[in-house]
C-alpha cells in the first residue's frame, strides 16, 4: 500500500479499532493516534453506568491495554488539533505542532449539547460525555442528597438509575410526553417509565426547564411553570453535537457530521471519517445515517481501515445499541425510526424482561430486549437475512426463535 | 507465565502469552488477534467474541453460563464447546488452552 503514514485524529472507539484493523489489512507504515484527552481510548457507555456508580475505574474501561498499541507500533499524542491543511497534508495543533500524513481519518466524536439557560455554568451542573465529566460527578458526591437529570433519554435515565443506586434522590425532567420518546416505542417507554417511578425516580414529564437556580451552586432547577425542584446536582443528558468544525474548516462537505461514503471516504480521497461524528449513507436502511454507537464506530474503523489499504469494504453491519439500566440489560438490534407495527413477546406492562419486535411492511427492522439475549441475538440475524417473521409465531413464547430463521418467509433483498 | 493458542478460522494460529485474571477476549485484542472485537468491552452484551474451546479443555475451561447460552446459540456456528471469550479468566491452569473462532461473529 502506498500509505506510508497514517494520522488518527481523535483517542475514540473508532481510533482504537482503527490501529489493529490497519495492521490486520497489511498497513506496515506509521501510525499515530493524536487525542486531547489524557488517556488512551476507553469505553464510553460505561460512563453513565459502572463508572458513575463507582464499580469500575478509567483503566478498567481502556478498549485495548497499552501493550497493544506498542505491539501494533502506534504512536500516541496528545494535543488538540485545530487545522487540517490539505494542500500541505499536515495537521496543526494547538502546541505549535505540525504533524504530516499521508492518509487522515477523523475520529474526533462529538460533545454534549449544552443548555442554554440562566445558571447553566453554576458549580454543580455536569454534562456526561467523556472521562473528566464522569470523574467531576463523582467528586464529592457522598455529600449529594438530591439531584436532578434533564433529559430521559438513555444517557439522562442511566444516569438517574447510578444515581439511586448511590441512594440518591433522583428528579428526571423531560420535555416530551414519554421517556425515550425519540428512540422507542410508547410500549417500551411506559416501561422505562414504569421502572424508574419503582426504583423511586421522580419522573417529571412534559416539563419544561426555565433556569437553573442558585448564587455559584446549583440549588434546584426552575420550570417553565414555576416550580422549582431542589438539587445539589444537575446532570444534562440532552443530546449530543457532532465535532464537524475541522473537517468544516478545511473545505470538507459537512452535514448532520463530516459526510463520507460507504467505504469511509470524505470528498478528499486522502481524508476519511469514522463514528459519532461522521454521515454516512446505510444501504440496509436506504438513508444516510449519523449514529451515536460503538458498533457504529467499529464498523466504520473497520471499513476505513480496509479502504486505506487498498481492500473493497463497504458499511454494512447492523447497527446495535445496549443500555444498562439497575437490573435491565437493554440490547437493541437495528434503527426502529419508520417501523408500521410492533409486535411483543413477553408482557412490558409486568415484570422486567420482554422484547419489543419492529416491522416496517412485515419485515423485521429493529428490536429493543430488555434482558431477552436470545430475543436480541435473534433479531440481529433476522434482521440481517430481511426476514418477515410470523406475528403469532413471534409473540408466542412456546415458539423457539431459531425455528422462525429457519423458515421460508425469508424476504429476498 | 504461560500461552494461550487461538486459532482463526482459515487455521491461522496465534500464541499469546497467558495474563493471570484477564479474560480470553481482553488477551485476544490486547494481542491484535483478528476475529475477536469485544466490542461491548467484556459485558456478554453484544455476542462478537465467540470462541470454541478445543474439547479436550471443557473440562479445566468449564461450560458456559445461562447468560452466554441465550447470546451464543443463536449463531448458526454454535458448538457445544462454544463461548463468550470475555467471560472465561485465564489462569495458571489454562496453560496451554487452544480455542478456535467461528468464521463470523455475529
Amino acid at each position: 500500500m502506498d500509505a506510508e503514514r497514517v494520522v488518527i485524529v481523535g483517542a475514540s472507539h473508532a481510533a482504537a479499532q482503527l490501529c489493529g484493523s490497519l495492521r490486520q489489512h497489511g498497513c506496515e507504515g506509521e501510525i499515530e493516534l493524536i487525542g486531547d484527552e489524557p488517556s488512551l481510548p476507553y469505553q464510553r457507555p460505561p460512563l453513565s453506568k459502572a463508572l458513575l456508580s463507582g464499580e469500575s475505574t478509567l483503566d478498567d474501561l481502556l478498549i485495548r491495554k497499552p501493550e497493544f498499541y506498542e505491539k501494533q507500533r502506534v504512536a500516541f499524542r496528545r494535543g488538540r488539533v485545530t487545522r487540517i491543511d490539505r494542500a500541505s497534508g499536515v495537521v496543526e495543533l494547538e502546541d505549535g505542532a505540525v504533524v504530516r500524513y499521508d492518509r487522515l481519518v477523523l475520529c474526533t466524536g462529538a460533545r454534549a449539547r449544552r443548555l442554554e439557560l440562566p445558571g447553566a455554568d453554576l458549580t454543580g451542573v455536569h454534562y456526561l460525555r467523556d472521562a473528566a465529566d464522569a470523574a467531576a460527578i463523582r467528586s464529592g458526591l457522598d455529600g449529594v442528597g438530591r439531584a436532578v437529570v434533564i433529559g430521559a433519554g438513555y444517557i439522562g435515565l442511566e444516569a438517574a438509575a447510578s444515581l439511586r443506586k448511590l441512594g440518591i434522590a433522583v428528579s428526571a425532567l423531560e420535555m416530551a410526553d414519554r421517556v425515550l420518546q425519540r428512540v422507542t416505542a410508547p410500549e417500551v417507554s411506559a416501561f422505562y417509565d414504569r421502572v424508574h417511578r419503582e426504583e423511586g425516580v421522580d419522573l417529571r414529564l412534559g416539563v419544561g426547564v426555565a433556569a437553573i437556580e442558585g448564587d455559584d451552586h446549583v440549588t434546584g432547577v426552575r420550570l417553565t411553570d414555576g416550580d422549582v425542584v431542589p438539587a445539589d446536582r444537575v446532570i444534562v443528558g440532552v443530546g449530543v453535537v457532532p465535532n464537524v468544525e475541522l473537517a468544516r474548516d478545511a473545505g470538507l462537505a459537512v452535514d448532520d457530521g463530516i459526510v463520507i461514503d460507504a467505504h469511509g471516504r470524505t470528498d478528499d480521497p486522502c481524508v476519511f471519517a469514522a463514528g459519532d461524528c461522521a454521515n454516512y449513507p446505510d444501504g440496509r436502511y436506504g438513508r444516510r445515517l449519523r449514529l451515536e454507537a460503538v458498533s457504529s464506530a467499529v464498523e466504520q474503523a473497520k471499513t476505513v481501515a480496509a479502504t486505506i489499504c487498498g481492500k473493497d469494504a463497504a458499511i454494512s453491519a447492523l447497527p446495535w445499541f445496549w443500555s444498562d439500566q439497575y437490573d435491565l440489560k437493554l440490547q437493541i438490534a437495528g434503527l426502529s425510526g419508520g417501523y408500521d407495527e410492533v409486535v411483543l413477546r413477553g408482557d412490558p406492562s409486568t415484570g422486567r424482561d420482554f422484547a419489543c419486535f419492529y416491522l416496517a411492511d412485515g419485515r423485521l427492522i429493529a428490536a429493543d430486549c430488555v434482558n431477552r439475549a436470545q430475543e436480541f441475538m435473534f433479531a440481529k440475524r433476522a434482521i440481517t437475512m430481511g426476514l418477515a417473521p410470523d406475528r403469532a409465531a413471534l409473540t408466542d413464547p412456546e415458539t423457539a426463535l431459531a425455528e422462525l430463521l429457519r423458515a421460508p418467509s425469508v424476504v429476498a433483498g | 507465565m504461560g500461552t494461550i493458542t487461538f486459532i482463526e478460522y482459515d487455521g491461522t494460529t496465534h500464541d499469546v502469552d497467558l495474563v493471570d485474571g484477564a479474560s480470553l477476549m481482553e488477551l485476544a485484542t490486547t494481542n491484535g488477534i483478528p476475529g475477536i472485537d469485544g466490542d461491548c468491552g467484556g459485558e456478554a452484551s453484544c455476542g462478537t467474541c465467540h470462541v470454541i474451546v478445543d474439547a479436550e479443555w471443557t473440562s479445566a475451561t468449564g461450560t458456559r453460563s445461562g447468560e452466554e447460552s441465550q447470546m451464543i446459540e443463536m449463531s448458526p456456528e454454535c458448538e457445544p464447546h462454544s463461548r463468550l471469550a470475555c467471560q472465561l479468566k485465564a489462569c495458571p491452569s489454562l496453560d496451554g488452552l487452544k480455542v478456535r473462532l467461528p468464521e463470523f461473529q455475529m
